[in-house]
């Protein structure tokens, strides 16, 4: 057991604890995707380094070799300064990635630039209405005409649709193929013809997601990414990536003690929330798995930074961070009984409201990105190497 | 940096689980369960050097720490073995180190004693999970009076002692007025007794109350430890029999509500892992979380150790239930590591006054 980052990554820390001091008080604190002060701030990160990092300079990154370690001490000195670490989202956090994998020259150069400096926005096009967890089954068609694909069909809980420039779609080439092996990979502006964008209200009242359909959009042929018929292959060299950032353990630290505040705060029946002794035993019980989860969390930096293999362990990261994250949101919502139902414009709700807020939001997470039984199956299978259910005749 | 074991623990891991496997098998646990000794096998434990584990380089010992010995407990666990490992070769090494007696001429003799298995030295510590009106241990001179319900090892040669004040003591088995009849418990792969002291001649090491703390911390973590290697074995063999039984023309394995029994012990577990590590690697090196992350260690290998021993009985169906498979071993020692030293409920109550809540 070795927890120190040694001489060189303390000096490294240093260096972006400076650029905080510096210029901590140029981050956006909630401005809009396309303000001023977040592209600018975002053009900032990049020429020093701490976003876009490690995608080379060619396309328009900072070209520093890949390193686990700096890239956590970033992330850390940057929560811990509360200052917004730059932009996210599905574009520069899947897209980018699967493209420097995958993608022709021509792609990389025309599209992580602008990605990465906020001013291309993307949106993911995976789930339909008929493909959800069975996201294999998906049926957008996408047919040859000339030099084009011809799109037609139906996404549905499509996050952002109606802010992305760009969408990054999964669609059916291959019709005759197996349903795995006939799906491809296309990028198309969200501008083109034949695009429309209803907004899906979500439970917390929120329309972040969309449905998105498609009438004959045309789409050039060569904005697909890798071979006709690989899309699966393409979509799954990220997919990964995605699972890993839901639940982060040190977001959920800080709700922690965001909840131990919330709970010292305030009273009933004249007593402290916290001096209720069941409330008292729920509290520390879920302090032992935020902190099991945050430890959980180094040992895998640990293994990345030291090649170290466990699979299981890496698989059940997001179905416990996760269910986690939304049971600390609920018990917060218990203890404060009638005053936790607080919501909307209601002056009286703690904490800006973002407990209900959060509780559902997680419900989302749960959801999204593999529900918490698919990640079940995922453990079952590839963790315990258990069978795979018997396909049903048909 | 390495949050994990290095490789001399990888290795130590490696030789004990397969020395075990050969020489413990559950014929083994059973024999003892029915009242044979274990004397022969932790002697064989011993070769291997576990018995000075803790106990200073210069006392001829390993000169290990509690993260090492962690590992073994979830060794010991993983094979639900008899050995009088907690209190011979992990409290009393470390108790000589925190009371400042390491060096002492007497006492290297004592932990040499250790290191071959023929001193076995056992754990009396009533008020760990809780002062009860029946446990009390006075203390008036050199000699202690009192009961201890349960006390670990029913053969030990001599206890470690907390009296009520909080002082540790070194009481013989062998002195006059210390008398000890067997306390049963459920857990029948290690056997305790209730001890009486009578105006029993007794050493004092400490009267520092942060020497008891330390101990029962370095307990949780032993505890938390073992549970976690019994919760593993537990796991794969719901796993393996999965596998092997046939229900409805097919392995029960694939039926999804098993699988799911599966995959939420393991995703339970896994994150235990990574905190019984820390907890035992804060115990020699992060004092200041020494004892909130034992706590925390102990409690929450409570209840997931209870929740998958429960959970794999399960996916045995019927002969999870039986003698037969002796699944219960494992289903009891992870009953006993719950409430020995503390249930989870009294330790998160005290982890929160520790914390200033
Ligand atoms: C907040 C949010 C944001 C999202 N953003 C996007 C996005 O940007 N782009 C995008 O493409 N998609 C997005 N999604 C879609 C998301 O990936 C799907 O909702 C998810 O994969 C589940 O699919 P479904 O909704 O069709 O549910 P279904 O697949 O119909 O599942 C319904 C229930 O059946 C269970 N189930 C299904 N199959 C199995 C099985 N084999 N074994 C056991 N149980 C099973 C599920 O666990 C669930 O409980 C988002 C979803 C949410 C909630």
């Amino acid at each position: 057991m070795d927890l120190s980052y040694g001489p060189h990554y303390e000096a490294f820390r240093e260096e972006v604890r400076s650029f905080l001091a510096r210029h901590g008080k140029d981050a956006p604190r909630g401005e809009g995707l396309r303000s001023e002060k977040v592209l600018a701030w975002q053009r900032l990160l990049i020429e020093h380094g701490y976003a876009a990092r490690t995608i080379p300079k060619a396309y328009g990154g900072f070209g520093a070799a890949p390193d686990i370690l700096e890239s956590r001490i970033i992330a850390e000195e940057f929560a811990a300064a509360r200052v917004s670490p730059g932009l996210g989202g599905q574009g520069i956090s899947m897209l980018v990635p699967t493209l420097l994998e995958v993608g022709t020259e021509a792609q990389k150069t025309t599209f992580i630039p602008p990605t990465i400096r906020g001013e291309m926005l993307w949106c993911q096009g995976y789930s339909e209405p008929g493909a959800g967890s069975d996201l294999a089954a998906l049926r957008t068609s996408a047919v040859v005409d000339g030099d084009d694909f011809v799109v037609n069909g139906q996404k549905i809980w499509t996050s952002t649709a109606h802010l992305a420039d760009w969408i990054f779609c999964l669609v059916r080439t291959e019709p005759e193929a197996p349903k795995h092996q006939g799906i491809s990979f296309l990028l198309f502006p969200m501008s083109t013809l034949g695009i429309e964008v209803r907004p899906l209200v979500d439970m917390t009242g929120v329309a972040n997601f969309n449905e998105v359909f498609f009438t004959d959009v045309h789409v050039p042929r060569g904005q697909i990414v890798g071979q006709r018929g690989e899309g699966w292959k393409v979509a799954n060299t990220i997919l990964g990536h995605e699972r890993g950032s839901l639940g982060d353990p040190n977001a959920t630290m800080a709700r922690f003690n965001a909840l131990l505040e919330l709970m010292r705060r305030e009273t009933v029946d004249g007593q402290r929330l916290i001096d209720n002794p069941l409330f008292r035993d729920r509290l520390a019980a879920l302090q032992s798995r935020v902190l099991a989860m945050r430890l959980h969390d180094m040992r895998l930096l640990s293994n990345k930074v030291n090649d170290a293999r466990a699979p299981l362990a890496n698989l059940i990261t997001k179905l416990q961070g996760t269910e986690l994250r939304h049971e600390l949101e609920g018990f917060a919502i218990d203890v404060l009984g009638e005053l936790g139902l607080a919501y909307g414009d209601n002056p009286d709700k703690q904490d800006g409201g973002s407990w209900q807020t959060s509780y559902m939001y997680f419900l989302g997470l749960i959801i999204g990105g593999g529900t918490s039984q698919i990640q079940k199956n995922i453990i079952s299978e590839r963790g315990l190497g258990m069978p795979r259910e018997p396909k049903l005749a048909k | 940096m390495r949050f994990g074991l290095s490789e001399d623990q990888t290795l130590l891991d490696a030789t004990v689980r397969r020395l075990l496997a050969d020489q413990a098998p559950l014929n083994a646990v059973r024999a003892y369960a029915d009242g044979s000794d274990d004397h022969a096998l932790w002697a064989t434990l011993c070769e291997l050097g576990l018995g000075g584990l803790l106990v200073p380089e210069d006392a001829g010992g390993l000169g290990l720490g509690v993260l090492d010995a962690a590992v073994i407990a979830e060794a010991l666990g993983y094979h639900v073995t008899p050995a009088p490992f907690l209190g011979t070769a992990v409290l009393f090494p470390r108790a000589l180190a925190a009371a400042g007696l390491s060096e002492d001429p007497t006492w290297q003799a004592r932990l040499g004693a250790v290191l071959d298995g023929s001193l076995r030295v056992g754990v009396a510590f009533p008020q760990a999970g809780g002062q009860r009106s029946r446990d009390s241990v006075t203390a008036s001179g050199e000699s202690v009076s009192g009961t201890v319900t349960l006390a670990l090892d029913d053969v030990a040669n001599a206890y470690l002692v907390a009296s009520g004040d909080g002082a540790l003591w070194w009481v013989e088995a062998s002195a006059s007025g210390c008398a000890r009849e067997a306390f049963e418990t459920v857990d029948r792969s290690r056997r305790c007794c209730r001890l009486t002291l009578t105006d029993c001649s007794a050493t004092l090491l400490s009267r520092d109350l942060g020497v008891l703390a330390e101990l029962r911390a370095v307990a949780w973590v032993i505890l938390a430890a073992d549970s976690l290697g019994a919760g593993r074995a537990m796991l794969d063999k719901a796993v393996a029999y999965a596998g092997e039984r046939e229900q409805f023309n097919r392995p029960i394995a694939t039926f999804q509500a098993v699988k799911h029994m599966c995959a939420e012990m393991a995703a339970e577990l896994e994150p235990c892992t990574a905190l019984v590590w820390y907890a035992a690697h804060c115990q020699d090196h992060i004092r200041d979380e020494a004892l909130t992350t034992a706590g925390h260690a102990k409690a929450l290998l409570g209840d997931v150790g209870q929740f998958v021993a429960k959970t794999a009985t399960e996916v045995h169906g019927g002969m999870g239930f039986t003698d037969l498979v002796g699944l219960h071993y494992w289903f009891k020692r992870i009953g006993f590591n719950r409430q020995a030293f503390g249930n989870p409920q009294r330790i998160r109550a005290e982890l929160a006054d520790l914390q200033g809540w």
